[in-house]
């Protein structure tokens, strides 16, 4: 069983194998089962997450009215073809924005790694699935490569909003985006190492104050940039660019980052974007408590 | 390591908004429903910290309710839930508590028919992975970590080692285990953690030995 990156990767070269067959292979191990077995629960949280995406693209709205929308608007500006960046990376943005906004409606999703940060894998994944063309199975082996950098920083940092602040949420989404990106378009395990690492580092810090204690604001949008910089970072890890901190000690600053950050901070509504006043306002609106009881 | 399975990265698949307060809520609920074994007339449930706070917005109640009428996470009824339940019958109260817990994420989901109550306290700790610390009055230590199996059984010579000799039969490696019981003789609870995720037909092997009355599986 790996239990940092090194050891990770380190499997990977000596076998000669993807990051994603390890994981599958230490699955296989610990459910005693076969490979297809493996493989096909995985393909059912692939469904789960197409049918969130082609939900939210339709567009949704939450009960609090305090997101919804923003996905079906992005993709008539993608279609509309002015944009200013790439659309890979367009697409990642709206299909990540998607998957939150049905989450905030209350619709089903896949939890990768948690509710709060659904969108970023599979929206990066649905993405770089229009330029690179993968097989059902390399597209169901995506989800592993992520699942693999997911479980290395699950076990040694944390991917909780409440312990570490939201770099240990979407900051983990993303990067374990990047390296399943990275392994998609054909770069090697070291390569998606450096795009987790590329990434991670540049969601260090980021806190969790959801207004009004809900999955929404800034939540989906946090999402969407989660993408945008998943996609940046795996095509500078694909052009050689590599991280000078190791993979394993960005995870471990993340995770100590997370200690030192205040409780405001982490996921009880009481800080940052919560405590603005437009943020209080809306949730004295949402929940009918005057502002004053607050 | 806290996390075992690549499925608790990628998964679960589950009802929004929130893996804590929807997801979790929903399998605290149903572990008391599969503790109590049948569906209940009523419920009243306690909320404490940011359950308390946020429950509305979170559907932390409707998903609570669903857990209760047996809905897993990824069961689009629960967002009817209380209706269902309501149209059914049962009588349905929530509380919001002032006092400080140890978790922030904490329920005490009280249920009952005319034959029978069931009080249980729940924390959810993030990821939709959930704890319970406490079954009518007996304390757990459940870690949440790990699969584990509840065992309400008589107080009786042998009821331990029978359950013990059918998961070592069927090669189960015990993690973590404790007996409580309020009074020498009566009903006593064994909490056993195991390795590996419990197969259903281990269980009802289990619940046909002498003394036991009702086995309950908690999935990792």
């Amino acid at each position: 069983m790996f239990r940092n990156v090194a050891e990770l990767v380190e499997l990977a070269v000596s076998q000669n194998k993807q990051i994603s067959d390890i994981m599958i292979e230490q699955e296989m191990k610990v459910r005693r089962t076969t490979r297809e077995e493996i493989m096909g629960l995985m393909e059912r949280n692939l469904v789960v997450m197409e049918e969130a995406v082609e939900k939210g693209i339709k567009g949704v709205r939450s009960h609090s009215g305090l997101t919804g929308g923003d996905a079906v608007l992005m993709q008539k500006y993608i279609e509309k073809g002015n944009f200013l960046s790439g659309q890979t990376v367009l697409e990642a943005v709206s299909k990540a924005v998607a998957t939150n906004e049905v989450n905030a409606a209350m619709g089903t999703i896949c939890a990768t790694p948690t509710a709060g940060s659904a969108g970023v894998v599979p929206g990066t994944l649905f993405a770089v699935k229009n330029k690179l063309n993968p097989t059902r199975e390399e597209m169901v082996k995506f989800l592993f490569t992520s699942g693999a950098f997911g479980f290395v920083v699950a076990n040694n940092a944390s991917i909780s909003g409440a312990a570490g602040g939201c770099q240990a949420e979407v900051g983990s989404a993303a990067g374990m985006a990047a390296a399943a990106i990275v392994e998609m378009a054909g770069g090697t395990p070291q390569q998606c190492a450096e795009a987790m690492a590329i990434t991670l580092k540049n969601m260090l810090g980021l806190v969790c104050d959801p207004v009004a204690g809900l999955v929404e604001v800034p939540c989906v949008k946090r999402n969407a940039m989660g993408a945008a910089n998943a996609m940046v970072a795996a095509d500078m890890a694909l052009a050689g660019i590599s991280s000078r901190i190791p993979c394993d000690e960005v995870i471990e600053a993340m995770f100590k980052i997370g200690q030192s950050m205040p409780t405001a901070l982490k996921e009880t509504a009481q800080g940052g974007l919560a405590a603005t006043p437009t943020g209080r306002a809306l949730e004295a609106k949402i929940f009918g408590i005057p502002l004053d009881k607050k | 390591m806290k996390y075992k399975s690549v499925f608790d990265i990628i998964g679960p698949i589950m009802i929004g908004p929130s893996s804590s307060h929807t997801a979790g809520a929903a399998r605290i609920g149903r572990v008391a429903r599969s503790i109590f074994g049948r569906e209940p007339k009523w419920a009243s449930i306690s909320l404490y910290g940011s359950f308390a706070q946020t429950y509305k917005g979170h559907g932390t109640d409707v998903a609570l309710i669903g857990g209760i009428l047996d809905f897993d996470t990824d069961d689009e009824r629960i967002i009817k839930a209380i209706d269902i339940a309501t149209e059914k019958g049962m009588k349905i109260s929530f509380v919001e508590e002032d006092a400080i817990t140890d978790h922030p994420n904490t329920a005490r989901v009280f249920i009952g028919d005319d034959q029978g109550e069931l009080e249980l306290v729940g924390i959810s700790i993030g990821g939709g992975k959930i704890e319970i610390i406490e079954l009518n009055g007996f304390e757990l230590k459940l870690s949440g970590h790990h699969p584990a199996i509840l065992v309400v059984h008589n107080d009786r010579f042998g009821a331990i080692a029978n359950v013990a000799s059918v998961l070592a039969k069927h090669e189960i490696n015990i993690g973590h285990m404790e007996v409580s019981r309020k009074e020498v003789g009566k009903l006593a609870l064994m909490t056993i953690e195991v390795d590996h995720n419990i197969e259903d037909f281990v269980l009802s092997e289990i619940e046909q030995l002498p003394n036991i009355l009702r086995v309950t599986k908690i999935v990792d």
